[in-house]
């Protein structure tokens, strides 16, 4: 047996490659997880974890010398001091913009794990059933029924807080206690009710941080520094969670500068035989060869891998025979919401910094309502007091302006909408040849837009906002909406469908690529629609289901 | 700031004016040829250090002057400021200073603490009319171009005053000693409790 030789490959260690490369090698199987960029270790490599404001020389702020640096990451909240060297060096990684896309990306050990918001739900089956009722894309081959221990299976792990609430379109799962509201958040929830009833529902977020101790992992410390990474381990994360409990199998290597460059493709067997990566300190090419692949790149990486691979068979790459491959881009639609200021609660402040919010699960285009578009959407949000950057208009200058910076201001409420996008076959990825990253690979190309659907949907999402604030009583209440750009959900999904026929999707019910079934790609590349809840969670049970009918099929001799 | 910060942010900042906001959310043009060593004079150090001081006093907590804002102001001005910003707030220390000498027959430096705070009071006011003009021409371009997709509106720069004073509530409050003497600072909280009460005088959180 070569050195070079497992009994799996995991492409990509985020989120879902992590959950592939624990729940493989925990089946016994010796696997390679192979990550593009630097590795970033536990605890140790999270350097400005504990660092205080003053110890940032722009206080967390960006330069201009990042703003030219960074020409995709500037256009939104990432780009910031503190956490820079864990978002991709875009001047090495280039990506061609036919029309605008907000790429935000996470080239290390963990991916965007490390970084990612870390709210977790579950879909009903009212998602799963969207496509096939509507006509659009493919329908899902799978249901909730086929999801519910897989769920389960993820949250026990990765641990999830959050309530039983009993919304009937956000099914439980099994949840750690949940962290609890504030008081301005549970006087809006209380007026809330008063006014929807059951019809909608305000809730505490469902959160990936831990809010008691779990495998090793410290609970949360309510610092929300989450995205520093987290000394205490308390929110999900492959460094926290997979990647321990992968290595403690005994079974994986992990292998951090490596670019897979295609997956290997035998023509004979119509699987895959490994796959080929570029070192990327070395630039030199190795080769890995393994009896399945999970693919776990991140979703448009995933579909980039597959569309650089057995060219020579399929002209558009591995998994393209159906014409659907970097094809139906999702993400979710947002930057559109309200907020105002709540009366009085003078005498109440907060404790500690809650990583997690309040959850309106998704209430539109349900028990028979029909809008003007169809799917829905969802909003996050939360009440707080403000702080010293707030404006004060009657003081100017001197003591009494410092003194009164000095304490807590009115209470505020704010939140936004997190809406579904539908597929569409015409927004897409392409391979652009023209152009090279630092490696000499070609780059991606992207021609992806919101269309009148979501549009539609944008305006109930700022009106709603609006109108379910006031009847909480919030007062000022400000509406706002930007322009809707794909990407900056950084909720990438849809390049690799699942269906039900090779000749519309491009993964069957298990993962697996119609046209290589011992290659399986598990991440957001998967999704045949987006629905409108976070989806990592999904990613996960997905990941786990498959790799346990992979191993199985394995050990049958099937694959 | 994470994301649900930023969502929160965006809805406030929206809603009025939050100083030091902007600073996180806003993407600038990139590239600079204005010199900025001179800030770092000892000598304009101690004058941003002096107008913090003004903007900010010691009261029964330390004020600017203690968290060296001067110094924090022109490494700010220097790595994130755009060029025309920069030029604006250089110019800004010189204006600064003639406005002084014009009210009160000297420099700034020079000024006693009275008149230093009576004159950054009417630069404050000078400022917010300034930002209130701005504003309503910023709209009334916009009205005159909605047409116009391809239009880019302006970048009218602040106020100089406006910069020094978001500079100095920033620099601060973020500073090791204003988070942890004008604001109570706690790293590791260890649990959470909304609703927790709260008294006229307690001090803010310094983190968020």
């Amino acid at each position: 047996m070569s050195t070079n030789t497992y009994d799996a490959i995991v492409i990509g260690s985020g989120i879902s490659g992590g959950w592939a490369a624990k729940e493989l090698t925990e089946k016994g199987l010796k696997t390679i997880m192979l990550e593009r960029g630097k590795d970033i270790e536990h605890i140790k490599g999270y350097v400005n974890a504990n660092k205080g404001p003053w110890e940032f020389p722009h206080r967390g702020g960006r330069t201009q010398k990042m703003i030219e640096d960074y020409p995709v990451l500037k256009r939104d909240y990432p780009l910031n001091e503190t956490n820079l060297d864990y978002w991709t060096n875009e001047k090495e990684s280039p990506y061609t913009e036919i029309k605008r896309f907000d790429w935000f990306r996470g080239y290390h050990m963990g991916g965007r794990s490390l970084m990612w918001g870390r709210q977790s739900y579950r879909w009903h089956d009212t998602d799963f059933e969207a496509n096939a009722k509507d006509g659009i894309g493919t329908d899902w081959p799978i249901r909730y029924k086929d999801l519910a221990k897989w769920y389960s299976h993820a949250e026990q792990f990765a641990g999830i807080s959050g309530n039983r609430d009993g919304v009937p379109i956000l099914p439980d799962g099994d949840f750690m206690p949940a962290m609890d509201m504030n008081v301005v958040e549970k006087d809006v929830q209380k007026r809330f009710k008063e006014h929807y009833n059951e019809a909608r529902h305000f809730i505490i977020g469902r959160t990936a941080n831990i809010t008691v101790p779990h495998n090793n992992r410290t609970n949360c410390q309510y610092r929300n520094k989450c995205w520093l990474g987290c000394p205490f381990g308390a929110y999900f994360s492959t460094q926290s969670a997979t990647l321990p409990a992968a290595m403690a199998t005994g079974n994986l290597t992990v292998r951090p500068f490596s670019i897979v460059t295609k997956i290997i493709y035998d023509k004979d067997t119509k699987k895959a035989k490994g796959v080929e990566i570029l070192d990327a300190e070395t630039n030199k090419t190795y080769e890995y060869f393994a009896k399945i692949v999970f693919v776990n790149a991140s979703a448009l990486n995933s579909a980039w891998v597959l569309m650089n691979s057995a060219t020579d068979v399929w002209e558009g790459g591995l998994g393209s025979s159906s014409g659907e491959l970097g094809h139906n881009v999702m993400d979710h639609h947002l930057g559109v919401g309200a907020g105002g200021r709540i009366e009085g609660f003078e005498d109440k402040y907060t404790f500690g910094r809650r990583a997690n919010g309040i959850y309106i699960p998704r209430y539109r285009n349900l028990n028979g309502e029909k809008r003007d578009y169809i799917r829905g959407f969802g909003y996050q949000g939360g009440g707080s007091r403000s702080g010293w950057s707030r404006d004060i208009a009657e003081l100017a200058i001197g003591g009494e302006f410092k003194d009164t910076l000095s304490e807590p201001g009115t209470w505020t409420f704010g939140m936004g909408g997190f809406g579904e996008t539908l597929p569409y076959h015409e927004n897409k990825i392409t391979l652009d040849k023209t152009k090279k990253d630092k490696w000499g690979l070609p780059i991606l190309a992207f021609d992806v837009e919101c269309k009148e659907n979501e549009h539609k949907m944008r305006i109930d999402m700022m009106n709603d906002a609006k109108e379910m604030l006031e009847a909480a009583g919030v007062k000022d209440v400000n509406a706002y909406t930007t322009d809707p750009v794909l990407g900056r959900g950084i909720h990438e999904m849809g390049t690799a469908r699942m269906g039900r026929d090779p000749k519309s999707s491009v993964l069957n019910e298990w993962n697996q690529v119609w046209d290589a079934k011992n290659v399986f790609v598990t991440d957001g590349a998967a999704m045949a629609s987006s629905a409108c809840q976070n989806p990592s969670l999904t990613y996960m049970a997905l990941t786990a289901r498959a790799a346990d009918y992979a191993v199985t099929e394995l050990k049958k001799g099937n694959i | 700031m994470n994301r649900r910060d930023a969502l929160g942010r965006v809805g406030l900042l929206l809603g009025g004016t939050i100083i030091g906001a902007e600073f996180f959310i806003s993407g600038c043009k990139p590239g600079s040829s204005v010199n900025t060593d001179d800030l770092f004079s000892k000598d304009t150090i101690a004058f941003l250090n002096e107008v913090g001081e003004t903007i900010l006093p010691e009261t029964k907590t330390p004020g600017a002057k203690a968290a060296n804002v001067g110094g924090f102001m022109a490494v700010m001005v220097r790595d994130c400021y755009t060029e025309a910003d920069q030029k604006v707030f250089k110019e800004g220390v010189g204006k600064l200073d003639e406005a002084c000498n014009k009210k009160f027959g000297k420099k700034f430096m020079e000024a006693d603490a009275k008149q230093r705070t009576e004159l950054l009071t009417g630069l404050d006011k000078e400022a917010k009319d300034y930002a209130t003009k701005r504003g309503a021409d910023a709209t009334a371009d916009k009205l005159k171009h909605k047409d116009d997709k391809n239009y880019k509106a302006p970048d009218v720069p602040n106020h100089y005053f406006t910069m020094m004073k978001q500079l100095t509530t920033l620099g601060f409050f973020t500073s090791e000693v204003g988070a942890t003497k004008a604001l109570r600072y706690l790293p590791v909280p260890g649990k959470y409790d909304g609703n927790y009460p709260y008294k006229k005088g307690d001090k803010a959180w310094a983190l968020s």
